[in-house]
């Protein structure tokens, strides 16, 4: 059981900025991606979660052998389990977080079942609580006038409340202070289990101080170059990316 | 059956016989008056068709009276309820009204407060274009609502006015006349409802009058059959220090005719006026608006939203005016149109006349499809497009919902809003 990127080749308009990217995160783990900007990090976690923008020239995706590519709506994928936090969350004037979700929930329920209101706001606010957002925060449009600190940790109530399988975490540490790193962070290890992989994509090795990753990968122009234990991170944050680039020059 | 023209001879008459003078007058009127054309200034755009009347008739009087009582449900509370149908008073509550409140059809008022009606019924020139159809409204109308707050008194609660049409083809004249003394506060809720999907011509009248310092928010949730007519030709005047809040909801009718003058005729008053529109299919929403400067240090707000689906039209055309003597005025005029179709057609005419240099106006309109960014968003958590596109209309139209102060006002409205949109 694993969420499996195989040979995964992407382009945005005729561009290739994914060539041939391969990834396996066993269920039960966390994968870190580390990579320099414009190493395709943001763009692959896109193409899974079926970014319009993005032609998907070969390769595979699977969740727990289910092919994500063929689920042509990005609605199916999240609700066959992969729930990507981006980088950039979108404003939604007018809806409020509590209404998101809960459309977002009512999604997963078969066709007639309608929501218990109680439960669930008794769901939410918990969660929110754990995650330290002020309940007020229901009643406000989705991520309208949010900090980034606050649309970060909206994205995490969003993943707590959503419960996915497998989790894609696009640079959810950038424009986070200390503070609000930890709860993320504590809201992200509190999901991790045996039934749950994820997919940790970072500029910086600090997240991975918080979050602490079973494998390390690197990212170098659309393919993962090397992998190791989270002691990779540390080399990387310590020397930078060019010693990488080096070796598979090498080894090429 | 009789055509709209004639008043069926064996019809009595509640009105007093010198307003019924005036009818015959008002009618006169409007048979000399001239069909708008497109060339009018006041008619550009508009669909002209709609002014065909020749296919209705005057309403019967209700056949469902007990039906239309029981399904005359707004909110939890209210102050009041006043229910006319088809030209008609089916039901009133005025329980928790303050004393000196008046609230009850504008054929009493005629009668029994005399003075007020002459001096606030239809006082405002018809200035946005459809003189000959408020000259109809005058020759036809009958009930009526009127609402009459003395100075210094608050109405706490919300009040209810419903006014139905019922039947085929049948023609209602719904005249909502709101009068608010010095210091005053109220709130009024107008709904125009169908009590069934079909054809039906309303040519409706709003005149909201507020002295100074007085406070009123109104709400229009027009909510006519698809298949319906329908004018409302409204006018508000504000006088010193007061403020006015107008939203106007047009759920229903195949073509909405609204035409809206708020005046602002006392120092430091203001004037908010709001609108939503979500239209689909072939309907078609005309709004004509002026927002006219009279006084010094003024205020007035207008934004009025559309959403069209489908091969839906809205037109908008505003007015800000300030006159010479009106320095200070600070005035907002803007149209925004989400366009859900290629085929769907906004026309916005937003527009400044302003004759004193000490003011702030801006005014603009905006057209654009839903963001693609957003959409993705929503169905990356796992929400279809479909529901994903309704959700986002509904939260375009509810970010203006948010300036109507009154929690349990808002949060119904944002229901019927819902219901509307079929969000479930």
């Amino acid at each position: 059981m694993s969420l499996k990127i195989e040979n995964l080749s992407a382009n945005i308009g005729d561009r290739q900025i994914l060539k041939g990217l391969n990834l396996e995160v066993p269920k039960g783990q966390v994968h870190a991606i580390m990579g320099k900007n414009g190493s395709g990090k943001s763009t692959l976690a896109k193409v899974m979660a079926g970014h319009p923008d993005y032609e998907v020239t070969g390769g595979s995706v699977t969740l727990d052998g289910l092919n994500l590519f063929e689920m042509q709506e990005p609605d199916q994928r999240a609700r066959a389990g992969l729930f990507v936090a981006f980088q950039y969350p979108m404003e939604i004037p007018g809806v409020t977080i509590a209404n998101f979700i809960r459309a977002a929930l009512q999604a997963r329920l078969p066709e007639g079942e309608e929501l218990d209101a109680v439960e669930y706001y008794e769901h939410l606010y918990k969660k929110m609580d754990s995650l330290k957002i002020d309940r007020k925060f229901t009643s406000r449009a989705v991520n309208e006038g949010f900090s980034g600190g606050e649309k970060k940790r909206c994205e995490v109530l969003q993943m707590a409340m959503l419960n996915p399988v497998y989790a894609v975490l696009d640079e959810t540490d950038s424009g986070l202070d200390i503070d609000a790193l930890r709860i993320v962070s504590d809201g992200v290890n509190a999901m991790r289990s045996p039934e749950r992989g994820f997919l940790v994509i970072t500029h910086y090795q600090r997240l991975l101080d918080y979050i602490v990753p079973d494998v390390v990968h690197v990212m170098v122009d659309g393919r993962i170059v090397m992998s190791g234990d989270k002691n990779l991170a540390h080399k990387l944050e310590a020397q930078g990316y060019d010693w990488v680039e080096k070796e598979i020059l090498a080894t090429a | 059956m009789t055509t709209l023209m004639e008043k069926p001879a064996a019809a009595p008459s509640a009105w007093p016989a010198w307003f019924q003078a005036e009818q015959s007058a008002a009618l006169a009127e409007y048979e000399k008056l001239p069909v708008p054309v497109r060339k009018d200034e006041s008619w550009r755009f508009a669909n002209l068709k709609a002014l065909d009347l020749s296919a209705f008739v005057d309403a019967n009087p209700v056949a469902s009276e007990g039906r239309l009582i029981n399904a005359s449900t707004g909110l939890k509370e209210t102050a009041a309820k006043l229910i006319l149908g088809n030209n008609a008073l089916l039901h009133r509550e005025a329980g928790l009204l303050p004393k000196g409140v008046i609230l009850e059809t504008l054929e009493s008022a005629a009668a029994n407060h005399t003075e007020l009606f002459k001096k606030y019924f239809m006082a405002q020139p018809v200035e946005l274009g459809s003189r000959k159809y408020a000259a109809l409204h005058k020759a036809r109308v009958a009930a009526g609502a009127f609402l009459y707050v003395p100075a210094n008194t608050s109405v706490e609660l919300p009040i209810e006015l419903f006014q139905w049409v019922e039947g085929a083809n049948a023609s209602v004249f719904p005249h909502t006349l709101i009068v608010c003394g010095e210091n005053s506060r109220v709130t009024v809720v107008d709904y125009f409802k169908s009590a069934d999907q079909l054809p039906a011509f309303a040519c409706g009248v709003n005149d909201l009058h507020l002295a100074r310092g007085a406070k009123l928010t109104y709400i229009s949730v027009q909510d006519w059959s698809r298949e319906t007519t329908a004018f409302h030709l409204n006018s508000t005047i504000v006088d010193r220090e007061a403020t006015a809040t107008a939203l106007i909801a047009n759920f229903g009718g195949a073509f909405i005719r609204g035409e809206s003058l708020s005046r602002l005729v006392g120092e430091g008053s203001r004037s908010e006026m709001y609108s939503i529109n979500p239209v689909e299919g072939t309907r078609e929403i005309d709004q004509r608006t002026l927002q006219d400067h009279v006084a010094p240090n003024a205020t007035s707000d207008l934004l009025y939203l559309n959403a069209l689906d489908d091969k839906s039209r809205t037109i908008f055309a505003g007015l800000i005016k300030v006159q010479p003597g009106a320095k200070g005025t600070d005035a907002y005029q803007k149209v925004k149109n989400l366009i859900l179709s290629d085929d769907a057609d906004p026309n916005s005419m937003p527009g400044l006349e302003i004759l004193n240099d000490e003011v702030r106006c801006s005014h603009g309109a905006t057209n654009g499809p839903i963001s693609a960014d957003e959409l993705f968003y929503m169905e990356a958590r796992g929400i279809p497009a479909d529901k994903a596109r309704r959700l986002i209309v509904n939260g375009f139209f509810n970010s203006l919902l948010t300036h109507i102060e009154n929690d349990p006002l808002r949060l119904h409205l944002e229901g019927l809003l819902a219901a509307r949109l079929a969000i479930g």
